[in-house]
């Protein structure tokens, strides 16, 4: 296994066991994929990319906790998230039609996923009948290999990158590896990941738990060679990028892409970025590849006009980023004359399928969502064990994958938010995640209920459920009880379940000791007069 | 008016001063407040956990104990917190719904459209800003993230502490930011809910106020208990506390239990 630069890399001494170590398949690599560390620190940590790039192995809490203990990591995150934030809410603000924009691309979204097997099919026509080569792959498995096919086809064992998210999720770059090619990532931000032999931990700005000291370090021990005293500063860290990636790009017979939309109505594929190494890439190379998941479909081309003002504004806070590449099938004699589509299913008609949670495929991975996220901005985007990170990772990447009950990894990313609702109100497509995490906690709940699976959390919820659905085992169970006393019912499915919530709790916090009235008892004794409602004539007790 | 007061759980058993304060303020601003003694909670604990199921039991109870304001008997409901505010009018009927009982989301439904969080009612409902009340103390404000995204109550809240004689009103830093409560979040995610609430705590001491308010005592149960363990000088108290606060009955902010404890706090916190 050779790494990017062709460097030998060290087999790790041991595998942690978050992460399925399979020889041929995972690439092996240096460096702490966990919480983003230091690189000096990350070389004492060797381990391995994940097999299952939806699934990384490590329950949301434990890998928080790791990333939480990381000052470096916090302070990076903080700083950018607060940056893009800010620059996201001025170029809002200044959108005097931003709620009907949003409306209006909440809404075509809606209306792509109520007909997508027609408007794919369109897509598909028009595609080919342009010259273009369209593929369909039901998973992970058949997308790598329909690419693999297409890239020996041209007989070259090397292809440049333009930054993708679907490629990410189907780990195409080690997929791709274990063929014996190597994968250029181009985008700046991705490049630094992959030399870092780190992963993404951000939609937009992989690199986002980075600082530039970080990064410099990684160029100089990385790149074949770099301008004379190069400082830290941005703009020499990019003309050394600049520099490493001219060469790949003039190289390059084969470009593989992801798409943000795919025009049903003319067959038209796109690509906004900022750098115009997506440029190169989409333009160069003689044979161009796009993995697109079938949700990117827009309807007509007139659709840009809502959407190229909400990706923008949302993801970089820029009012329009300076490159968006369109490519309709094959143009004679100008850019790739060899272009393909795959689209790529992986578990999106599982989330179709479902009424609430389909709504998790409006999203056209902007990342407001992770830079007004409070949990994120703290624990980054490793915790979340996935190349989706961030709220809407907490709602995608479980229904990509599906769950098996809450002992799942996945199982715990829709628990990973406070349900502030930053994100919902930050959403250029008015996906509403408060709600879907909470519909997807449900899901987690019922998993375990069909399993017969019973959980501290059920026991406790089911004594809590007794109590509180009736005023005078309310009461009761509260006159002198402090909290905990209520949380566990009178009943006491007790001592297991009270104990790890004071734990949790006082961590932190003091809890207040229980009043020595409770405001049932100072009513009655104030209001002795009030007129007293009738205990309800009740058939609940069967339910509690 | 005749309003029908939802204590909540939470204050009902553990934070009395925020329905006792409710009750104080719209008795003194003329109005008749009624406790239905049927309640006990509105099954967001429930929902926000994933036990659709569970919850059920809990919101009918609520529903059917506060369906006579369907019938006039009441002419609304105030419940002083806004994430419980919040669940009633976008979960509770959802969840019926997905039990496949629409009748009780129907109803649910309807006595949600009556229910109003403390500051809605007083000024949407009652039409004041200027409740008369009196706090010469230096306040700060957290807005809690469901009244400010679930219910939308915007500056409602500001607009009658900024009326209150004699208080000395400052602003925040980082209000919006969630404190790291989340129900039962705070407990299963732990680590990420403390790191939330260092910061909350850390803005409000900057602040050097006497007291930071809140609408909602599940988030102050959440920052007062942050605050104690820090030995902060800054208490909690709820809006309705400080509003219902006169120059007749003044309140007082309750004094700091204690400097740095590694324990639960022992005596009560007023």
């Amino acid at each position: 296994m050779k790494t990017f630069l062709g460097i030998p890399l060290a087999r790790p001494s041991e595998s942690r066991t978050a992460y399925k170590s399979e020889p041929g398949h995972a690439t092996t690599l240096q460096g702490d994929t966990g919480g983003g560390h230091l690189a000096s620190e990350a070389a004492h940590n060797p381990t391995t990319i994940p097999t299952e790039p939806l699934r990384w192995g490590t329950s949301f809490p434990e890998a928080a906790q790791r990333a939480l203990s990381n000052d470096q990591l916090r302070h990076n995150l903080g700083f950018a998230t607060k940056t893009i934030r800010s620059k996201r809410a001025a170029v809002v603000a200044e959108a005097p039609d931003w709620e009907d924009l949003r409306d209006a691309g909440s809404q075509t979204k809606i209306n792509v996923l109520a007909s997508l097997p027609a408007l794919l099919e369109q897509f598909e026509r028009n595609f080919t009948a342009r010259g273009g080569h369209v593929h369909w792959a039901r998973d992970a498995q058949e997308a790598n290999e329909i690419v693999t096919r297409l890239v020996k086809e041209q007989d070259t064992t090397e292809v440049v990158k333009v930054k993708s998210m679907a490629t990410q999720e189907i780990g195409l770059n080690e997929y791709l590896a274990a063929q014996g090619i190597d994968a250029f990532e181009t985008d700046l931000a991705e490049l630094i990941v992959q030399l870092g032999d780190d992963l993404p931990s951000h939609i937009l700005v992989p690199a986002i738990h980075r600082n530039r000291a970080e990064i410099k370090e990684i160029f100089e021990r990385r790149m074949e060679s770099l301008p004379e005293g190069m400082s830290d500063a941005p703009r020499e860290l990019a003309m050394a990028a600049r520099e490493h990636l001219r060469k790949k790009f003039l190289r390059a017979k084969v470009a593989i892409s992801g798409a943000n939309f795919g025009v049903a109505e003319t067959g038209t594929l796109t690509v906004v970025e900022s750098e115009g190494n997506g440029r190169m890439c989409v333009t160069l190379p003689e044979t161009l590849i796009t993995v697109m998941g079938i949700e990117k479909i827009i309807p007509s081309f007139s659709d840009y006009e809502v959407f190229m003002q909400l990706l923008p504004r949302s993801s970089t806070g820029e009012r329009m980023n300076p490159y968006t590449s369109m490519w309709t099938g094959v143009t004679p004699g100008d850019g790739p004359q060899n272009v393909h589509v795959i689209l790529l299913d992986n578990g999106r008609t599982r989330a179709l399928a479902d009424d609430v949670g389909r709504a998790a495929l409006k999203c056209i991975r902007c990342s407001a969502c992770l830079n007004v996220c409070p949990v994120y901005e703290r624990v980054g985007g490793h915790a979340y064990g996935s190349v989706y990170p961030g709220p809407i990772g907490a709602i995608l990447t479980p229904q990509l994958t599906g769950t098996t009950g809450h002992s799942d990894p996945n199982a715990s990313l829709p628990f990973a938010s406070s349900l502030c609702g930053a994100c919902y109100e930050a959403c250029p497509v008015k996906i509403d995640i408060p709600t879907l995490l909470v519909y997807l906690r449900n899901r987690v709940a019922e998993e375990d209920k069909a399993k017969h699976m019973p959980t501290a959390w059920g026991a406790a919820m089911s004594a809590a459920t007794f109590v509180m659905s009736d005023s005078k085992r309310f009461a009761a169970a509260s006159k002198g009880a402090g909290a905990l006393r209520l949380m566990a019912g009178k009943k006491g499915y007790v001592q297991n379940v009270p104990l790890p919530i004071i734990k949790g709790w006082t961590q932190s916090r003091d809890l207040p000791s229980a009043p020595k009235e409770t405001f049932r008892e100072w009513w009655e004794r104030t209001h002795p007069d009030a007129p007293q409602e009738s205990p309800l004539p009740t058939d609940r007790e069967d339910n509690a | 008016m005749r309003i029908a007061l939802a204590a909540t759980c939470i204050a009902d058993a553990l934070f009395p001063q925020a329905p006792i304060a409710t009750v104080k303020l719209l008795e003194r601003l003329g109005h008749t407040v009624v406790f239905p003694g049927g309640q006990a909670c509105c099954g967001q604990m429930h929902v926000n956990t994933g036990y659709f199921d569970k919850a059920v039991p809990v919101i009918e109870n609520h529903v059917k104990t506060f369906e006579p304001v369907l019938d006039n008997e009441w002419d609304a409901v105030v419940i002083p917190s806004g994430s419980c505010a919040g669940s009633i009018k976008h979960q509770q009927a959802m969840v019926c719904e997905r039990a496949g009982l629409p009748d009780l989301a129907k109803t649910a439904n309807a006595v949600a459209a009556k229910t109003y969080e403390l500051s809605e009612l007083l000024i949407d409902v009652l039409g004041l800003t200027d409740v008369g009340a009196y706090f010469p103390h230096r306040v700060t404000y957290h807005p809690t993230c469901h009244s400010m995204r679930m219910l939308g109550v915007g500056d409602k809240p500001y607009q009658l502490l900024r009326a209150v004689e004699g208080i000395e009103l400052v602003e925040l830093p980082d209000a919006d930011q969630c404190c790291g409560f989340g129900g039962t979040f705070a407990v299963k995610n732990a680590d990420t809910s403390s790191a939330m609430l260092a910061d909350k705590v850390a803005n409000i001491e900057s602040t050097a106020a006497t007291v930071v308010s809140a609408g909602d005592y599940s988030c102050l149960m959440n920052i007062g208990g942050g605050l104690n363990r820090k030995g902060s000088a800054t208490t909690t108290m709820h809006l309705a506390e400080i509003l219902a606060s006169t120059r007749e009955d003044p309140a007082t902010p309750p004094a700091p239990l204690r400097a740095g404890h590694s324990g639960a706090a022992k005596g009560a916190r007023r």
